[in-house]
């Protein structure tokens, strides 16, 4: 098994885990430089994806499934701009695509890509599923990218129907070693949010991330199919209010063009990666159907988008209104000896409220 | 004066007065003839069973502590749902859908600012609200009108303070509402979604009652002299949604929102250099500014008619075209017709 991407951490994770599965023989992690965690035991071969290279590692280790992880946003750590980042997503994956094409050994191809392929406006259906076209196709920045991955992952599978191939589109993936645009974002101490939009998010815990790439790798279990599109999320949705009050993180509501002229600003000084789609997802929200995921797939995953959050949250600290606070504030208030009523009835009735 | 009726007393500060002062002050309306202490246990209406003054006496210094207990529990109770409420806005530990309704906002603020609007300022009167069944899936589809979509907004509270089974109405909304800040994000807290077949069928499928008024910007965005004229229903997407949910549609007419803002005149220029699909003049607006926003107080009524089943047909139906035309023909029918029998019933405009 060749795992592509892995000096990122979603990446050594998988490669470590994976390890542990009895049907998979050998893990080649791939990555154009070397990674600063531990892959276990698996084999590292330093290549970069985007050269011709990588069909030999592909031929010399008999290779018969591809994780294709090198899909991302962001580029790892301070080398190289976006020019890399889409190089790297694109000509990466032309090039991985043309060497498992010639690989008469790949049997099984995954994808890691996004639910940012739906892109997000006020004209879109509520909830995507996997078949909706989306109403404004992603104009650049990483969504654009996995647009044009996923069409070649498709021309692929047209080219070899006998390589099942499986695109896991992921909603924004949370945890507590998350290296997200998003996770960075909900680390600012202050959240700026577009003046009268209150987007609705979704969240996809690092472990099922884990899981499910684990299951696309693998043969499919009885009664399930692991070759398509899945979405992939979290159950439930949250809103940013709600996420910035859970982090207790105040919110400053902005301009729409202000937001963009202030994302320019914070990116140009490296603070946060504040792209213009990023900014579209913090506007209008996205939210997909993960009902195929469920049945066809045959994953429920362990975290709703809550407790995905939760566990989140709990990574990085209190913010300056901690929520445990102002819930202590409010009890406060509630036990206050209220003239004509004593308190003792009113914490009678806070109780159950609070249990919830 | 023929038998005359009991009119009990109906205060406990009457009755009080009553005891004390013996039967010096005869209640009014009551027969004269009737002597011994009956006054006194027949004012006290639900206790007057017992003969004995003393008693009734008890009963009622009873209820009072009663009431002035339960009144204080009630104050009590209210208190702390508001500060429990609070507590759980505060920290965001309450729940939104998939869709970003949010149930409890909605029942407690923004069903508490539009009720006014409801009893007091158009003081609707709804008919037929048990229409809506008490479970499953509904379409209802109603007329549009009034330059603003404040019909869709008094039908959803007529549904959520009228219907038996206390059901909430899912609107579907014109893109251009999810376009504006601020106004989306009221319309999606308020369970409102775009009207597109997805988001409509998806909220079928769960059971939950859906509004939709298929006329759209053409009938809310039309002329007063065209008032209660019903437009063309779209191209029927709402009857083939209904139709594949197995939902049956509710018409519903809605008689008083077309005389709100009567829509003099249309500036398109105006419209297209806003990007709004019209842009109202009507004798008060925009020539008093923010003044001619206010509505006229009309006198509403909002009839949910007889609902018409969709679960008879094949699955292949929804594809049939004919059929979406005479079913989307058969509710603008039936619509129509209802607001004509509404309107020779309405005794005024604003009364």
């Amino acid at each position: 098994m060749l795992v592509t991407g892995v000096a990122r951490q979603l990446g050594g994770r998988l490669v470590r885990r994976i390890q542990r599965d009895p049907e998979v023989d050998r893990v080649i992690g791939v990555d154009a430089v070397r990674p600063g965690h531990r892959l276990g035991g698996a084999e590292f071969v330093q290549a970069d994806i985007r050269q011709p290279a990588i069909a030999k590692v592909l031929a010399e280790h008999e290779v018969d499934t591809v994780v294709h992880m090198d899909v991302t946003g962001t580029p790892l750590s301070s080398g190289g701009g976006r020019t890399t980042v889409k190089e790297t997503n694109v000509i990466g994956t032309m090039q991985l695509l043309g060497a498992c094409q010639k690989s008469p050994t790949v049997r099984r191809l995954v994808v890691k890509s996004s639910t940012s392929v739906y892109g997000s406006a006020p004209r879109d259906p509520a909830v995507f599923t996997e078949t909706t076209p989306p109403k404004s196709l992603p104009s650049g920045g990483f969504a654009k990218d996995a647009v044009e991955v996923e069409g070649y992952v498709r021309g692929f599978a047209r080219r070899r129907p006998d390589v099942a191939v499986c695109v896991l589109r992921f909603a924004n993936i949370l945890g507590p070693s998350a290296d997200s645009p998003l996770a960075e974002y909900f680390s600012l101490p202050v959240l700026p949010t577009v003046l009268g939009y209150d987007p609705r998010l979704q969240f996809v815990h690092e472990d099922d991330v884990i899981d499910v790439l684990r299951i696309a790798a693998g043969e499919p279990r009885r009664g399930t199919l692991n070759s398509g599109t899945f979405n992939v999320a979290g159950e439930g949705v949250l809103l940013l209010s709600q996420c910035s009050r859970r982090l207790g993180r105040p919110t400053v509501p902005v301009l729409l063009p202000a937001v963009r002229w202030v994302g320019t600003a914070l990116r140009t000084v490296g603070v946060t990666d504040f792209s213009p789609e990023q900014i579209r997802l913090l506007t209008h929200g996205r939210v997909v159907s993960t009902a195929q995921m469920r049945e066809t797939l045959g994953y429920e995953p362990q975290y709703t988008t809550a407790e995905t959050f939760a566990d989140f949250a709990r990574s990085r600290g209190p913010g300056l209104l901690p929520p445990d606070s102002l819930a202590r504030a409010v009890d406060r208030v509630a036990g206050l000896p209220f003239a004509p009523f004593p308190g003792g009835a009113l914490a009678g009735t806070t109780t159950p409220s609070n249990a919830e | 004066m023929a038998d005359a009726k009991v009119i009990p007393f109906d205060d406990d500060r009457s009755r009080q007065s009553a005891q004390r002062t013996g039967r010096r002050r005869p209640v009014p309306g009551r027969r004269k003839a009737e002597p011994g202490p009956q006054p006194l246990g027949t004012p006290a209406a639900p206790v007057s069973a017992l003969p004995g003054a003393q008693e009734a006496v008890e009963q009622a210094s009873g209820a009072r502590a009663a009431d002035r207990q339960e009144q204080r529990g009630g104050w009590d109770r209210r208190i702390a749902g508001g500060l429990s409420f609070l507590r759980r806005r505060i920290t965001g530990e309450y729940d939104v859908d998939e869709f970003g309704y949010d149930k409890e906002l909605t029942d407690q603020v923004l069903m508490s600012i539009l009720r006014p609007f409801y009893d007091r300022y158009f003081r609707v009167e709804v008919k037929g609200v048990e229409n809506i069944p008490a479970e499953g899936g509904a379409l209802v589809v109603a007329n549009h009108s009034g330059t603003l979509p404040l019909d869709g907004l008094m039908m959803q509270v007529a549904v959520h303070d009228h219907h038996p089974a206390g059901r909430h109405l899912r609107l579907l909304a014109a893109d251009l509402v999810f376009m504006l800040p601020v106004v989306n994000e009221l319309a999606r807290k308020a369970g409102h979604t775009l009207a597109c077949s997805e988001d409509a069928q998806a909220l079928l499928e769960r059971g939950e009652v859906v509004g939709v008024m298929p006329e759209g910007f053409k009938g809310i965005g039309k002329p007063f002299g065209e008032r209660y004229k019903l437009q063309r229903f779209g191209r029927g997407g709402f009857v083939s949604t209904a139709l594949k949910a197995g939902t049956p549609i509710v018409p519903c007419s809605i008689v008083g929102a077309e005389e709100i803002y009567p829509m003099i005149g249309n500036s398109k220029t105006l419209a297209r250099l806003l990007g709004f699909p019209y842009f109202p003049i009507t004798p008060t607006f925009p020539w008093l500014g923010p003044a001619g926003l206010v509505p006229l107080p009309t006198k509403w009524t909002i009839q949910f008619g007889e609902p018409i089943p969709t679960d008879g047909y094949p699955p292949e139906a929804a594809e049939d075209p004919m059929l979406m035309f005479n079913l989307t023909d058969q509710v603008r029918e039936q619509i129509q017709h209802t607001l004509y029998k509404l309107l020779v019933q309405r005794r005024s405009v604003f009364f």
